[in-house]
């Protein structure tokens, strides 16, 4: 598996960057922090735009930066594909020559994604004769992330491209951003400040706090880790799972997930059956039962689940670590801890109030 | 018009634009450093670049003569004199003309930033590519401005020519010292011509430009 390691220590007038990052390259990387943490920054470091002496960069086999050694690539010289915050397409070019500026500078070997592809993943065939003033901003940061992808970058650095953008606008880009990634398998390094891109978009999450890295590792780990659970603020996710849609009870509204041969049942999704979705489940929706309960109940919802860790949270509530083939993190009265006596190794089953998919969740 | 004011009218269009042409040249870079740079000499430079604005154009006139001449830091060092020639009028008018250049790029590069540079380098073109393709036609008003301000203030240029240049027909004699040679001889009528073609034609030269930048200020003290 590919990998990217990078050192940097950067010092201005009011801001210190101090990072070391060794990270997967495949999927979605979320670099997340707080406005100030440096997470921006640090994107500039990662494409050469910002320089600091014993800065160290290194891509698979490449390394792009070794500043021991008084190297630097300029960013025209990495394969790297970066969506700012702003759009900063050319006003003095059409949408279709600002999408072929970089696509025409590559060497036609290299081009491994086409124009056609472009346009067809981002919906942008009718924008292509436009100018850039006559385009919406959620269209201009489509033609931006489509200009970045003509030049079949190897690694796409994008800025908070949502930032910008109104609720409703983001969530017209954020299905594209994830398209891209599992269309053209390119891996991508994602700023954000917003809890549910992370939630929607990442397979890993690099946090960063006043330019120091506090932690690095898989979506799941991150957001259900004690250590880093006040770096998400007020909202405790218990859980973000891949599912699998199984089928779909139209006479209900409902939709049957399956994960890891458990099943959730959601409401009715226009997806096909077969197709992945994310789901998210909060900490505070989860209950615990031991042992099946044997009179009915109204929750549809109920996974088996193995109790991993019991974590001290305040003087009323603890947070239960449950295995359920994937980390699931219940936020219980410590009454009910004492009342059910739960331990570490035990078999309980999780009820769980709400499963909602990412795009119904507000900050 | 007499031969003598046709011929002083070519000397100081060929004046104009190789002046225009010296300026753009060595002043693209200056104004690009000037807008971008943190150097603490920023202001120091800003303030030379702007001193022919304010300065005498007698003692702009006088010191490059000095250096100019036979005997001059420059005389010495090529061993001739550029005084009295026309490239030494290129050079005196260079200096005179260019706040009128480098103010106007400066501001355009100012206003631009390097926003558009970064992702142009993102897109794989090299810097000079960037500046070519990029930064330059986003900074186009910034140039039109230079252009016609440059060359219309090196048509209006006196002391300077008449320092540097003294006013050797076909050489160093432009319009605006022609029209002084016809009042010292009374010949008023001459200088009239002159002098009403040169009223008009400035009029017009900074019409367009406040035209063409009703909505991008132009930068000139």
């Amino acid at each position: 598996m590919s990998r990217l390691v990078a050192r940097f220590d950067v010092r201005y007038p009011s801001f210190h960057l101090s990072v070391g990052l060794d990270v997967p390259t495949s999927g979605i990387t979320v670099l997340f922090g707080p406005s100030g943490s440096g997470k921006t920054t640090l994107l500039r470091c990662l494409a050469g735009l910002e320089r600091a002496s014993g800065g160290f960069m290194q891509f698979d086999n490449d390394v792009w930066q070794d500043e021991a050694n008084g190297m630097c690539l300029p960013l025209y010289a990495r394969p790297i594909g970066y969506v700012f915050q702003e759009p900063r397409l050319f006003p003095h070019y059409s949408v279709r020559s600002n999408l072929l500026y970089g696509y025409k500078r590559i060497p036609s070997q290299e081009r491994r994604i086409s124009i056609e592809q472009v346009v067809a993943i981002l919906g942008i065939e009718h924008l292509l004769e436009r100018r850039i003033h006559k385009l919406s901003g959620g269209e201009q940061q489509r033609v931006a992330i489509g200009r970045a992808l003509l030049t079949s970058p190897k690694l796409l650095l994008l800025d908070e491209p949502l930032a910008s953008l109104d609720i409703q606008r983001k969530q017209e880009l954020l299905p594209f951003i994830r398209r891209l990634h599992e269309e053209l398998h390119i891996p991508v390094i994602y700023v954000s400040h917003a809890i549910s891109e992370i939630l929607q978009l990442a397979d890993r999450v690099v946090l960063l706090k006043q330019g120091k890295l506090v932690g690095a590792g898989a979506l799941n780990e991150v957001l259900t880790s004690l250590e880093y659970r006040g770096s998400f603020g007020s909202l405790r996710v218990g859980a973000v799972l891949d599912a699998r849609v199984a089928r779909h009870e139209p006479q209900y509204g409902l939709t049957q997930l399956e994960f890891k041969g458990q099943f959730l049942f959601v409401l009715l999704q226009s997806v096909a059956i077969g197709q992945s979705v994310r789901v998210h489940i909060l900490s505070s929706d989860v209950s615990l039962v031991i042992g099946r309960i044997e009179s009915p109940t109204s929750v549809l919802n109920i996974l088996k689940a193995t109790i991993v860790e019991i974590r001290d949270i305040d003087q009323s509530s603890v947070d239960v670590l449950l295995d359920i083939g994937a980390p699931l993190i219940a936020s219980i009265t410590r009454k009910s801890l004492a009342n059910l006596g739960l331990k570490p190794g035990q078999h309980v089953y999780a009820h769980i109030k709400a499963v909602a998919l990412n795009e119904e969740l507000t900050e | 018009m007499t031969e003598m004011d046709l011929s002083a009218l070519w000397v100081t269009l060929r004046l104009a634009a190789m002046t225009v042409v010296v300026l753009l040249i060595v002043g693209t870079p200056l104004a690009w450093w000037l807008a971008h740079t943190r150097s603490r000499f920023r202001p120091i430079v800003e303030a030379v670049v702007a001193l022919p604005i304010v300065l005498p154009p007698t003692v702009l006139g006088f010191y490059i003569l000095v250096a100019l001449g036979p005997y001059g830091p420059l005389g010495r060092l090529m061993n001739f004199t550029l005084a009295f020639t026309f490239t030494g009028l290129v050079i005196a008018s260079v200096f005179y003309s260019m706040p009128f250049v480098i103010q106007p790029l400066q501001g355009a590069f100012e206003a631009a930033g390097k926003a558009p540079l970064e992702a142009a380098w993102s897109l794989r073109a090299s810097r000079l590519d960037a500046f070519l393709t990029v930064m330059s036609p986003i900074a186009l008003r910034g140039y039109i401005s230079a252009v016609v301000l440059g060359f219309a203030h090196t048509m209006g240029e006196f002391g300077v020519v008449l320092m540097v240049g003294g006013s050797i027909p076909g050489q160093t004699k432009v319009l605006s010292t022609t029209i002084f040679d016809h009042v010292e001889t009374m010949e008023f009528a001459q200088a009239h011509a002159i002098s009403a073609f040169m009223l008009i034609f400035s009029f017009l030269v900074l019409l367009g430009v406040y035209v063409a930048n009703r909505r991008f200020p132009i930068h000139v003290s």
